[in-house]
């Protein structure tokens, strides 16, 4: 039997206690990242929904975002949620606030932040994801548009005709939030991803 | 690139997951007041998650007196226009129809909020009839599970709003958390009376003693006026702060947001407390709460 993966969550802001409950209850070591030396020896990384531009501002004067990228090339695995698929995107089609700060990339999607509308538009669906049996539910909060997927990138899921949960490598992206709900096989597909 | 087959329900709307699930979203954040889509960039800038739009800060509600309303639509339109982040907006305690109105402009979250002046002395709003979520104010867990049974998505506690005095706030948090404490503690068999007491359902008490925390996100409001106070309310455990005078009513409002937004994320961590807090200028004047009349604090409204 191997070790458990060691998976940690961003915790800048936003929700990261239900990353870390989703992530034990597939078996893995947990721990939370505010500081590029946290980063040592994790098999992978959540990125957490919240507010992104919150996120890229904070990481900024401790330089997590090249930290992760670097992390990354060494093979640290990244699982990007909502605010976290932000920060993931190669392309970000209404960056505005975003400007000028650093984010993570690598994942070859173009999104777009806040797409569906305001809060009155947030939803809950159940989706067909690839890979999975059953339909998983999911919440959708001030949910980015994943606008453009290129080459390479695989799509899981779609929901209203727009992808929603995209595969790259050692990356994965969703849309929306499958922590908030007590399914977690989508942090199961991300841990054995990042073993 | 290849694409998989999808059969997806229609999509609902409203659901309380979606709601309680924002505030989940804000957790480890600053939410900030301002007055104008100019103060909303500068909260967006500093890093606040979330603005709350009205037409004046509590100090200055404070000051002028009067009965204190929603603000004018035109105002929040403009500061939804302005930023990119969530947008709250205060409604009277009871006045439903301004929630009303607040969900047609569509905020990302009301505050049923006693900053301003009650349309009800009686009867809070009925929070389960809108789809836009609510934050709600208590000073105690009673409070707390009442502002849920209506329909509340979010609780603030109240501490005492544009005065820059943190000890309402401290009262409120240890007093929630006191009572959560003493919950868990109790036998199965108590819960009923514990329920009375709190004038709460037995089925949310039951949940609160089980689970040691509320089942909703708690921030702590009223008072919050420096990185150190909001520091110190994450220690205590709130899952994020609202700064409402604090922020623009002190010297530099920029670099004290931003200040504030890194203590809230480093709050267990003095060297970056430390480091965020020198050189800020004026903190707002601060109005300590035992100089405030009674009658005039804002806390003791709602029930």
């Amino acid at each position: 039997m191997t070790a458990a993966p060691q998976i940690g969550v961003l915790a800048l802001q936003g929700a990261v206690a239900e990353h870390e409950r989703s992530l034990r209850s597939v078996g893995a070591q947990v721990r939370t990242v505010r500081r590029p030396a946290e980063l040592e020896g994790l098999d992978g990384l959540v990125i957490p929904g919240g507010e992104s531009t919150a996120m890229a501002r904070l990481a900024a004067p401790v330089g997590l975002m090249p930290a992760i990228r670097a992390r990354h090339e060494e093979g640290m695995a990244l699982f990007g949620t909502c605010a976290g698929l932000i920060l993931t995107a190669n392309t970000v089609s209404d960056a505005e606030a975003l400007q000028g700060y650093d984010r993570i990339g690598g994942l070859d999607v173009v999104v777009r932040r806040n797409a569906y509308g305001s809060q009155l538009d947030s939803f809950t669906t159940d989706l067909d994801v690839a890979g999975l049996a059953e339909p998983l539910p999911a919440v959708f909060i001030r949910a980015p548009i994943i606008e453009e997927v290129l080459d390479g990138v695989e799509v899981l899921a779609e929901a209203a005709g727009h992808p929603v949960a995209v595969r790259q490598g050692r990356i994965l992206g969703a849309s929306f939030h499958s922590e908030l709900t007590r399914d977690a096989r989508l942090h199961q597909l991300f841990t054995e991803l990042a073993r | 690139m290849t694409t998989t087959q999808h059969s997806n329900g229609t999509p609902e709307t409203g659901a309380t997951a979606v709601n309680t699930g924002l505030a989940h979203m804000l957790k480890g954040g600053v939410i900030m007041d301002v007055v104008t889509p100019d103060q909303a960039k500068i909260a967006e800038q500093a890093g606040a998650v979330a603005v709350m739009a009205l037409e004046r800060v509590p100090a200055d509600i404070r000051a002028t007196g009067g009965v204190a309303r929603m603000s004018d639509p035109d105002l929040i339109a403009g500061i939804i226009d302005a930023v990119s982040i969530p947008v709250m907006a205060k409604a009277r305690i009871g006045h439903f129809v301004e929630a009303q109105v607040l969900e047609h402009l569509k905020v990302d979250y009301i505050d049923e909020s006693e900053v301003l002046s009650p349309a009800d002395y009686v009867h809070h709003i009925d929070k389960s009839k809108f789809k836009v979520p609510f934050v709600c104010g208590a000073t105690n867990l009673g409070e707390a599970l009442r502002r849920i049974t209506e329909g509340a998505s979010m609780i603030r506690s109240k501490g005492e709003a544009g005065t820059g005095d943190v000890s309402e706030a401290m009262k409120h948090i240890r007093t929630i958390n006191a009572e959560i404490a003493r919950l868990s503690a109790l036998n199965e068999d108590e819960l009923y009376v514990a329920a009375k007491e709190l004038q709460a359902p037995y089925d949310l008490v039951k949940q609160v003693a089980k689970d040691g925390r509320l089942p909703v996100v708690l921030f702590v409001a009223g008072g919050v006026a420096t990185p150190a106070d909001a520091a110190m309310m994450m220690q205590m455990g709130a899952d994020g702060v609202f700064v409402g005078s604090g922020i623009f009513k002190s010297g530099n409002p920029a670099a004290r947001a931003e200040a504030i937004v890194k203590a809230t994320t480093y709050y267990d961590d003095p060297a970056v407390i430390a480091e965020v807090s020198r050189g800020l200028g004026e903190a707002m004047v601060g109005l300590n709460v035992a100089d405030v009349p009674a009658p005039h604090r804002l806390a003791e409204r709602g029930w």
